[in-house]
C-alpha cells in the first residue's frame, strides 16, 4: 500500500565494522586455517555480497579442538567460581560496549533488521552473560545438591538465525559452570562466533576455554559423534535433533535438544484487537518468521475472524520491507538462497492444497532473498502449511467456536515449543494456559525473551531447558 | 492339618484398571531362587504393550489434572494398602530375590516407605523446581513443571519390588501415568502390587503392569509413537542402546541406566524431574492506564 508519507532512508552505518577478507578457525586460543586447508564464503542475504571467507572445521580440526578444550577444561574446572564469574562479567561488559558493532555484523550476515539486532539480540546476548556469570560461584545454591560438577567438553552446534543470541545461550552457562566449550555456528552465519573469538581475547580468557569451528551439517556430526565430547547442546531442526539423539545412543554423553515448533497463537472473542494484532505480527513476522517458537498458527475465534482479519490486513500493510540496515526496516532478507527455496515450496504446496493466500503489496529488491509477508485463509488443520515449520513469513489462520476447540487444535501438533492467549479474561488465560502442551505459554503477548526464564519445548520440539536456573542442569552431572 | 491343598494364584496382567491375561494367551513359569515353580506369569506380548499405551494415555488427562493434594492422597491410600499385604510381599519378596523372612521383610517395610516418600512429594516438587523469573520488563513470569505424559519404565531387574516401586513411584507421583514392563525373573512382586493398586483408588489406566520377556516388550514401547518418555533402568547395556535409538523417532524423554548400588539409599529428585517438563508463562504487568489494563 503506497502511503501518503514515505519514509527516507535511514541506513545505520556499516564503517563501524571492520570485516576481514578471510577468517580462521579458532582452536586453543589461536585462529588457524583448517586441516584440509578447505574454505567456504559467507554473503549478505540482503545483496548477495560476499562478506568474507571461512576457514571450514573438518573431522581433524574438531579433534584437535575438542583436545584443546579437554586440556583447558582442567584448569579452568578448577577455577574457584567467582573468578569464571569475573571472566563471564567481562565478556558481559566487551559485548555491551561492542553492541553496535556486532549488531551491524549479525544484520550483515544474517539479513536481519538492525532494529532487531540492535534492540533484542545484542541487549539479550550480554544479559545471558551477565545472568550465567552470577551463577558461577552460586552453583551449591542452584537446587542440585551440594557442588555439582561440570560434565567436561561441551559440543555445541547452533543455528543461524539468531547466531549470537544462541551462542550465548549455549556458551554462558556451559563456562558457568566450569566447562569447556567447542561451538559450530552455522555454516550461513559464522561472522559473529568469530567476532566473539575475539571478545574472549579482549576478556582473557584462557585458552582452549572456548573454541569456534565453523562448518557445514558434518562438521556438527563430527562434533557431536567425537568419544570425547561429554556434552551434547543443539539448536535447531527436529529432523536433525533426531539424528544426533540417535548418534549420542548408548554413550554416557549429556543431551539436550532445541528443535522445530509450529506455535499456535490463539486470539479469543474478547481480546484487545489491537494488541492481539501487534502481538500476532511480532509473533510471525519477527526476524522474518525463522524462529523456532514462532506463533505460526493463528486459531481465531470464529465470531471476531472478519474484524481481526480486516486489522491484520491493514498493519501487514504498513510494515516495511527491504535493507536489513535501515533502521526503518522491519521485514529484512531471508536467510539464504536454500532456505527462501525451503519457503517457497512450501508455499506453493499450500496454494496447491486449497488455501486462500493474501501478501500486502510489497516490492522486493531485485537482489538478494527475501519473501513477502505472507498470510493463509481457509486453512484447515490437514494442511502442510499448518502442520510443517515453514520457518518463514507466513502465518497459517485457522478458527474455532469454543475454549475446549481452541485447546483441542492447538495441540495438535507433533511440537510443543510455544503458544498465545490473547484474551481479556483472567481466568480464561490460566485454564488454556494449563491445558496447552507447550514449553513457552505467551499471554497477551508473544516472543519476549529473558535469560532468567527457563525455555525449551514439549514433544518433538526436543528437551531440555536453556536459560534460568534450569539451564545449569543441562551442563552439570546433576 | 498341614494336608489341606493351598490355593495357587492365577497372576495376570493389570491394564486400563483390569486384569487380564495376555492376549497372546502365552505365559512363562516363574521360579524361586532355588528354580522351585512358583507360578506361571503372563508372556506379554506386543499387542499387550500396545493396549497398556492406550489405557495410560487414556488415564493421563484425568490423573495429570487431578489437584496435587489429590495425587498425594490416593498415593498414601496405596501405602495403606501395601501396609495391609504385608506378609504377602514379604512372602512374595523372599520367594523371589531368595532373602531370608527377615531380609525380605526389610525390603518390604522399605518399599513402603518408599511409597510414602513419594505420596509426600506430589503437592511439592512444583515449588521446589518451578517458580517467579524475575524478567528484566513489565512482565509477570512464571516456570512450573508439568508430567511429560505416557512413560515406559522397565523396572529393575533385581530387586523385584523396591527397585521397581523406586521407579514406578516418582512417574507416577509428578502426574504421568506409566506402563510398567515387570521384572522378567521376578515378576510376581510386580504383579500383585497390580492388585493392590486396583483396590486403592488409583485410577484405572495411570499404572499398568505388564510381564513377560523385557526385551520383547520394550521394543514395541520404545518405538511407540504415543509414549513420551522410557526409563530404561531394567536394560542391559545392548538393549539400552537399541531402545534408545528406537526412542530417538519421537523425542522420548530418555533415563537411561544408572548405576543404583543400594535401592534403599534415600532418592534424589532425578527420577521425578526426569518426566516433568517446564513450563513457562508469561503475562504483562505494568501499571494500570486509564482503561484499567496495560498490555
Amino acid at each position: 500500500m503506497a502511503s501518503a508519507f514515505e519514509y527516507a532512508p535511514a541506513p545505520e552505518s556499516r564503517a563501524i565494522v571492520d570485516i576481514a577478507p578471510s577468517y580462521g578457525l579458532f582452536i586453543d586460543g589461536e585462529f588457524t586455517e583448517a586441516a584440509d586447508g578447505k574454505v567456504f564464503k559467507t554473503v549478505s542475504p540482503a545483496s548477495e555480497e560476499v562478506l568474507s571467507e571461512i576457514a571450514q572445521a573438518g573431522e581433524a580440526d574438531v579433534d584437535r579442538a575438542v583436545q584443546a578444550a579437554r586440556r583447558a577444561f582442567e584448569k579452568w574446572s578448577a577455577l574457584p567460581g567467582a573468578e569464571r564469574a569475573k571472566y563471564l562479567f567481562r565478556i558481559a561488559r566487551i559485548i555491551q560496549e561492542r553492541s553496535r558493532e556486532l549488531a551491524v555484523l549479525e544484520t550483515l550476515d544474517n539479513g536481519k533488521p538492525i532494529k532487531e539486532t540492535r534492540d533484542a539480540d545484542l541487549p539479550l546476548v550480554a544479559a545471558h552473560f551477565f545472568y550465567y556469570a552470577g551463577w558461577a560461584d552460586k552453583l551449591d545454591h542452584a537446587g542440585f545438591g551440594a557442588n555439582p560438577r561440570p560434565l567436561g567438553v561441551a559440543g555445541q552446534v547452533i543455528p543461524w538465525n539468531f547466531p549470537l543470541l544462541m551462542l550465548a545461550w549455549k556458551i554462558a552457562p556451559a563456562l558457568a559452570t566450569g566447562n569447556t566449550v567447542v561451538l559450530k555456528p552455522a555454516e550461513t552465519t559464522p561472522l559473529s562466533a568469530l567476532f566473539f573469538a575475539d571478545v574472549c581475547r579482549q576478556a582473557g580468557l584462557p585458552k582452549g576455554v572456548v573454541n569456534i569451528l565453523p562448518g557445514y551439517g558434518d562438521t556438527g556430526a563430527a562434533l557431536v559423534a567425537h568419544p570425547d565430547v561429554n556434552k551434547v547442546a543443539f539448536t535447531g531442526s527436529t529432523a536433525v535433533g533426531k539424528q544426533i539423539a540417535k548418534t549420542v545412543a548408548g554413550t554416557r554423553k549429556k543431551l539436550t535438544l532445541e528443535l522445530g515448533g509450529k506455535g499456535a497463537n490463539i486470539v479469543f472473542d474478547d481480546a484487545p484487537i489491537d494488541q492481539a494484532v501487534e502481538g500476532i505480527v511480532n509473533g510471525i513476522f519477527f526476524n522474518q518468521g525463522q524462529v523456532c517458537c514462532a506463533g505460526s498458527r493463528l486459531l481465531v475465534q470464529e465470531s471476531i475472524q472478519d474484524e481481526l482479519l480486516d486489522s491484520l490486513k491493514r498493519r501487514l500493510s504498513t510494515l516495511r520491507l527491504g535493507d536489513p540496515l535501515d533502521k526503518n526496516t522491519d521485514i529484512g532478507a531471508i536467510n539464504s538462497e536454500e532456505q527462501l527455496t525451503r519457503i517457497t515450496s512450501l508455499v506453493e504446496r499450500g496454494e496447491s492444497e486449497g488455501a486462500e493466500r493474501w501478501s500486502p503489496a510489497c516490492e522486493l529488491p531485485t537482489s538478494g532473498y527475501w519473501f513477502a509477508p505472507t498470510l493463509f485463509t481457509n486453512v484447515t488443520q490437514a494442511h502442510t502449511i499448518a502442520r510443517d515449520e515453514i520457518f518463514g513469513p507466513v502465518l497459517s489462520v485457522l478458527t474455532f467456536r469454543t475454549p475446549d476447540e481452541a485447546v483441542a487444535k492447538a495441540n495438535n501438533t507433533q511440537y510443543g515449543l510455544s503458544a498465545g492467549i490473547w484474551t481479556e479474561k483472567g481466568s480464561r488465560i490460566l485454564a488454556v494456559a494449563n491445558k496447552l502442551r507447550a514449553g513457552v505459554v505467551w499471554s497477551n503477548t508473544f516472543n519476549k525473551f529473558d535469560p532468567t526464564s527457563p525455555f525449551g519445548g514439549y514433544k518433538e520440539s526436543g528437551f531440555g531447558r536453556e536459560g534460568g536456573r534450569h539451564g545449569l542442569e543441562a551442563y552439570l552431572d546433576v | 492339618m498341614s494336608d489341606r491343598l493351598s490355593v495357587f494364584k492365577t497372576y495376570k496382567l493389570y491394564v486400563g484398571g483390569k486384569f487380564p491375561r495376555s492376549e497372546s494367551g502365552r505365559v512363562y513359569e516363574v521360579t524361586d531362587s532355588k528354580d522351585n515353580w512358583l507360578a506361571n506369569a503372563p508372556l506379554s506380548s506386543r499387542k499387550d504393550a500396545r493396549d497398556a499405551v492406550v489405557a495410560a494415555r487414556k488415564a493421563f488427562g484425568g490423573w495429570s489434572g487431578a489437584t496435587a493434594y489429590n495425587r498425594g492422597q490416593v498415593l498414601y491410600r496405596v501405602a495403606e494398602m501395601l501396609e495391609g499385604r504385608r506378609g504377602q510381599f514379604v512372602r512374595e519378596v523372599a520367594d523371589a530375590e531368595g532373602l531370608s523372612k527377615s531380609r525380605a521383610a526389610a525390603v518390604v517395610e522399605a518399599t513402603i516407605d518408599r511409597w510414602v516418600w513419594y505420596a509426600g512429594w506430589t503437592d511439592k516438587i512444583a515449588q521446589v523446581v518451578g517458580g517467579a523469573n524475575p524478567v528484566a520488563g513489565p512482565y509477570f513470569n512464571l516456570s512450573s513443571p508439568e508430567p511429560t505424559g505416557v512413560v515406559a519404565v522397565l523396572a529393575p531387574q533385581d530387586s523385584s519390588f523396591l527397585g521397581l516401586v523406586s521407579v514406578l513411584a516418582p512417574v507416577i507421583a509428578t502426574g504421568n501415568t506409566a506402563v510398567v514392563v515387570a521384572s522378567e525373573r521376578s515378576p510376581l512382586p510386580a504383579l500383585s502390587l497390580g492388585e493392590v493398586l486396583a483396590t486403592s483408588d488409583v485410577p484405572g489406566g495411570v499404572v499398568n503392569v505388564l510381564s513377560g520377556r523385557t526385551s520383547e516388550i520394550a521394543t514395541p514401547l520404545a518405538a511407540h509413537q504415543d509414549v513420551n518418555a522410557i526409563d530404561l533402568a531394567g536394560a542391559d547395556d545392548v538393549l539400552a542402546k537399541e531402545l534408545e535409538i528406537a526412542a530417538a523417532d519421537n523425542l522420548k524423554r530418555v533415563l537411561r541406566p544408572q548405576p543404583v548400588d543400594d535401592w534403599s539409599a534415600t532418592p534424589g529428585i532425578d527420577r521425578m524431574t526426569a518426566f516433568l517438563e517446564t513450563k513457562t508463562v508469561w503475562h504483562p504487568t505494568g501499571s494500570l492506564g486509564a482503561s484499567g489494563s496495560a498490555y
